[in-house]
């Protein structure tokens, strides 16, 4: 490449530099009716200062853009607690079908029995894999699903007459989303600290389990990557004292086909569809949060299920409204693409497709975690499961942190881990390889993380300026944040 | 060797408290704490005229990745706040003890200065 | 002990296992759930049995085949969700696996694609509503609207908020979900009947509204405005492709479904929630925002940014829990508006105007029919029938014909229907001769 590439040139363009007056990406028809009068021009725009392209600039101009992002397609992911494993493509040419991606959400429901069924087939087979009795897939992201999730409890206590059951408990290893959504269901927020294990302090529990307890939200297993023995007593623990357990389904690909939240004691639980169940991330969405819920909830969960209704000659499926409902969580039914995509996963691998791969997820995760504990110190030193947590605590004595290993990965063309999480780790480094990685890549990756850590020792300026290859280096972060600029203006 | 001069007073959430010849305190946080936080990019802080007790919170700071709480090391009322570091809060990282101040108070209690921590016993908090 | 399950998702071989156990330390992967109490540990879970990639088309495809597809079938059913041309060029880019199986992107120098395109569809955001600044967008419309709520009361210090009864009633519902848990008033009133006082937080109006009509917003923006409340519009993205940008009648919050723009309906999602405001509100914005800035050798870059808002920092005191939004489907709205520019808009836009009339007026000439008068309109009307909308409809799907919404509850026999470009004069045609038949079918 010479500095005439025009390709490179116009690799830094925003839509706007390639736009030219009277350019158009798109041609549409003219008008088959008669000619009907336009309204008053008062109440019509003038100005619409949208970029005038071609067709091939948008094509070249997106293709560009898409060619700077790593992706599961292109590269090894071992971003932990987010699942990055690999998409099957079949999930995208079944969502693709007509009959589903064509259909309109408020279509008499007579027209749209395949898709009912559909969501009515996915609802029972993920009641089977959490092993609850009932679940809504209304949720349209994990988020979303907690904040169902919450609801819930709430409308629990209140309908027992015990609406000042006000307090949450959660970890202070949980994700940001677990309080953000405990505050947004109008509870107050009361931290709990982990054992050195990274579990839940039972001797904290047992202290708050009082009268104002609402309950707790703990992931599973929890965010060090650890399965904690004891959760089945916490769960005791916290129904004793009248309040209810919310478990975080994000870190379920360690659990498929292995345990089921239902029998471990949990009330409600959600399941992020776009980690465990294959469904792509899409540089941030769409995901899917369906929850699913034991007997004390199934009566408030969101709007609307699916229920099927045997009639003489065959099946029918309708939307339902359970009896006392926290409402409905958007204007459509859940995220039905997403849904497609998810079924089509489940039937893909069947239980003993998906017993398969929580137990090669964990088979990874433990693999990395002996190969290199002795470069990057385990944060907790016993079997994990889907992944690991390391601390870069060694590397950082020596003027490297964690931030430098990650940036210095992209290197090497694997993306970095979680950094700098659970907020418990110091300089933490959560690697989270997912079934679907060949022991090749493992392998390969291994070696990238020794090299990196001699690197460390050796010339320590490689890691402080990383990446190097990448279209831009580090970002002025404080300058984006000190100076908003959030969208382009005309010059 | 500290950072931390010796007329300032300290609190171990670590904001500083300088005492003017008019009796009225001027308030900001530590060169530790700037140097904790990284670039400092944005401060919210409480509005002029109100009135504040000792320990409470009294506005935000907010790094890159980061948000912290900040208290007020003593009662009084809000004289003024910097319009300079609320515009500019790099401020704060280049001169936490000077142009990086934040709020000056009238003081209801002056006595609660005396209860707070000196240079040395604040350098020694934060070595622990 | 698990038999072991080939399957092309999972490379291992079976010496593989072996050779990585042994590397561990362990004699069998089962073992490295011991953490699981036995009591618990291997339930049955009872799922189909697996299926060949063949088979999943035959067997899930099947199901697809059994829903009626509008398009394939005439279909005039809007109220929020629209069909209108998708150009080939967006599922085509955002088909890409680097767009499509990428993460959020947090690590800036391996997603500068996902960044710029999610400043470069902020930018276009801000321009169709005449806004400030907007977000990488929301879960959907209606989330977008709950949102915008909370975000006013937070920037006003109130509790109470004012909702039209013309806001889509799936809309007003999401609010409510919302809203009530957290101890905020939501009060329904008709558009400028509204009694704001000092305690509104904020106003949310629709635009156009549930029923199709066009109006000024400004009298009803200044009348919250002197209450100190804000004015929250949710408008469609196609619609502002001809009629003025609520930003110009003075709105403080700009939200909507970009759905219409370069999204299947997908029997409902996934969607895109817009969210659109006033840079002096920023730091009360929910959701990601991408902004431009440079790397340390100058060069122009895009990050995440005003992070400090979000839940992964602020936690329970965060502006929304929103994590995972809907990234992919905002790029393909970009995708689309960059290839419909402002042309392509506008003419999508005057196109559904223009057909959604001529409908109107063949269905006014009916008899028995009546277009209930709203004034000015866009691409949605309602129809007194002689018959309840659920027989009318009953009675179009006896012609082949998905017709449109009951909407009795406000308007007696009342059905609200769409019409966008996609809808051919033929299958405008035949929607009017089947409400003819039904009306002469009701009279006999």
């Amino acid at each position: 490449m010479t500095t005439h590439d025009i390709s490179a040139q116009r690799a830094h363009q925003t839509l706007w530099d390639l736009s030219a007056p009277g350019r158009s990406g798109i041609r549409l028809p003219e008008s088959d009716v008669p000619k009907q009068p336009m309204p008053d021009a008062s109440l019509l725009r003038e100005d619409l200062r949208l970029p005038e392209v071609s067709e091939l600039d948008v094509v070249r101009h997106y293709t560009r853009l898409a060619q700077k992002n790593f992706s599961v397609d292109t590269n090894f992911y071992p971003l932990g607690s987010c699942t990055m494993k690999y998409n099957p493509k079949i999930n995208d040419m079944v969502a693709s079908q007509p009959g589903f991606s064509g259909i309109h959400p408020l279509q008499p429901e007579e027209t749209v029995q395949g898709a009912l069924e559909l969501m009515y087939r996915l609802q029972r087979d993920l009641q089977a894999i959490t092993g609850m009795p009932a679940g809504s897939l209304a949720p349209l992201a994990g988020a979303h699903g907690e904040l169902a999730g919450v609801l819930m409890i709430k409308a629990y206590h209140e309908a027992n007459g015990e609406p000042d059951r006000k307090v949450m408990l959660i970890p202070d290893s949980a994700h940001g989303t677990n309080p953000a959504s405990a505050s947004m269901g109008g509870f107050e927020v009361v931290t709990l600290p982990s054992d050195s294990n990274g579990s839940l302090d039972l001797a904290a529990v047992e202290a708050a389990a009082n009268d104002r307890l609402a309950g707790l939200m703990i992931t599973i297993p929890n965010t060090l990557g650890l399965f904690n023995p004891n959760i089945a007593r916490i769960c005791e623990i916290v129904h004793g004292a009248g309040g209810l357990v919310y478990g975080d389904g994000a870190n379920m690909n360690a659990l498929l086909g292995r345990a089921r939240p239902y029998d471990l004691g949990f009330d409600v639980v959600h399941l992020n569809l776009h980690k465990t169940t294959s469904t792509p991330h899409g540089g941030g969405g769409p995901g899917a949060g369906p929850v699913c819920v034991g007997e004390r909830l199934a009566p408030y969960l969101p709007s609307p299920v699916v229920e099927m209704v045997e009639d003489a000659e065959r099946a029918r499926y309708r939307f339902a409204t359970p009896a006392n409902s926290i409402g409905t969580m958007s204007a459509g039914h859940g995220n039905f693409g997403v849904l497609v995509r998810s079924y089509t996963y489940l039937r893909a691998l069947g239980a003993d497709g998906l017993r398969q791969a929580s137990g090669d997820a964990v088979l990874n995760a433990n693999y990395l975690r002996r190969k290199l504990e002795h470069v990057y110190r385990v944060a907790v030193d016993r079997t994990c499961m889907h992944e690991v947590v390391f601390t870069g605590r060694p590397q950082r004595e020596k003027g490297v942190k964690a931030l430098d290993i990650s940036k210095r990965m992209i290197d090497y063309g694997v993306h970095p881990p979680t950094m700098y999480f659970p907020l418990i780790v110091e300089e933490a480094l959560m690697v989270e390889p997912t079934e679907t990685e060949s022991k090749e890549t493992l392998d390969a990756f291994i070696e990238v993380m020794i090299a990196i850590a001699r690197e460390v020792e050796e010339s320590p300026e490689l890691l402080h300026e990383a990446p190097h290859v990448t279209p831009v280096g580090r970002l002025d972060e404080a300058r984006a944040a000190r100076q908003p600029d959030l969208r382009w203006q005309a010059p | 060797m500290t950072e931390h001069p010796s007329e300032l007073r300290y609190t171990i959430e670590h904001e500083w408290v300088r005492v003017e010849g008019d009796g009225n305190a001027t308030i900001g946080v530590t060169f530790f704490a700037q140097d904790q936080l990284g670039d400092v990019v944005y401060i919210v802080l409480p509005a002029v005229g109100s009135t504040l007790q000792a320990g409470a919170r009294m506005g935000e700071i907010e790094s890159v990745k980061s948000v912290s709480d900040l208290f007020v090391p003593v009662s009084g009322e809000v004289l003024e706040t910097n319009q300079d570091v609320l515009d500019h809060p790099e401020r704060v990282n280049e001169d936490p003890h000077g142009a990086g101040w934040m709020l000056r108070v009238r003081m209801s209690d002056p006595s609660e200065v005396d209860r707070l921590l000196t240079n040395e016993q604040y350098d020694s908090a934060i070595a622990s | 002990m698990t038999t072991p399950f080939p399957h092309s998702y999972l490379p291992h071989t079976e010496a593989q296992r072996r050779e990585m156990m042994a590397a561990i330390g362990v004699s069998s992967a089962d073992e490295l759930f011991a953490d699981i109490p036995d009591a618990f540990r291997n339930p049955d879970i009872a799922l189909p049995p697996a299926l060949t990639e063949l088979e999943l088309l035959l067997e899930i495809g099947g199901l697809a085949k059994r829903n009626a597809v509008p398009g394939e079938v005439p279909c005039f059913v809007g109220g929020g969700v629209y069909r209108h041309f998708i150009p080939s060029v967006v599922g085509a880019m955002i088909s890409r696996g680097e767009f499509l199986t990428s993460y959020t992107p947090y690590q800036p120098e391996v997603s500068q694609g996902t960044l710029q395109a999610t400043y470069e569809y902020q930018s276009m955001i801000c321009e169709i509503t005449g806004m400030e600044a907007a977000n990488a967008g929301m879960y959907d419309g209606a989330s977008s609207l709950a949102e915008a709520a909370l975000m006013a009361c937070r920037v006003t210090g109130r509790h109470s908020v004012v909702v039209h009864d013309t806001v889509n009633p799936r809309y007003r519902a999401v609010v409510d979900t919302y809203l009530l848990p957290q101890g905020v008033e939501v009060t329904t009133v008709a558009p400028g009947s509204e009694s704001i006082s000092d305690t509104t937080a904020c106003v949310l109006a629709q635009y156009p509204d549930y029923f199709g009509a066009v109006y000024d917003l400004g009298p009803l923006a200044d009348a919250a405005h002197e209450a100190g409340a804000l004015f929250v519009v949710s408008a469609d993205p196609v619609a502002l492709g001809m009629f003025r940008a609520p930003g110009e009648f003075g709105a403080d919050i700009v939200t909507g479904e970009t759905q219409p723009i370069g999204v299947n309906m997908s029997f409902g999602g996934p969607f895109v929630g817009y969210f659109a405001c006033r840079m002096s509100h920023i730091r009360q914005m929910p959701g990601r925002i991408a902004g431009r800035t440079v790397d340390h050798e100058g060069r122009v870059g895009y990050a995440l940014t005003l992070q400090t808002r979000e839940q992964h920092i602020r936690r329970e005191r965060a502006t929304s829990n929103i994590c995972t939004s809907e990234a992919l489907i905002a790029t393909g709205t970009a995708v689309c508006l960059a290839a419909l520019g402002p042309g392509g808009l506008r003419r999508m836009a005057e196109l559904s105007y223009q057909k959604a009339h001529h409908a109107a007026a063949g269905i006014a000439a009916l008899e028995g029919y009546e277009v209930v008068d709203y004034g000015p309109w866009f691409n949605e009307f309602v129809v007194k029938c002689p018959l309840s909308g659920r027989e009318t409809n009953t009675a179009l799907w006896r012609h082949g014909i998905i017709g449109g919404l009951d909407v009795s509850d406000v308007v007696k026999n009342g059905l609200l229907l769409s019409v966008t470009e996609m809808n051919t004069r033929h299958e405008i045609d035949a929607l009017v001769s089947a409400l003819g038949a039904i009306a002469g079918e009701d009279a006999r």
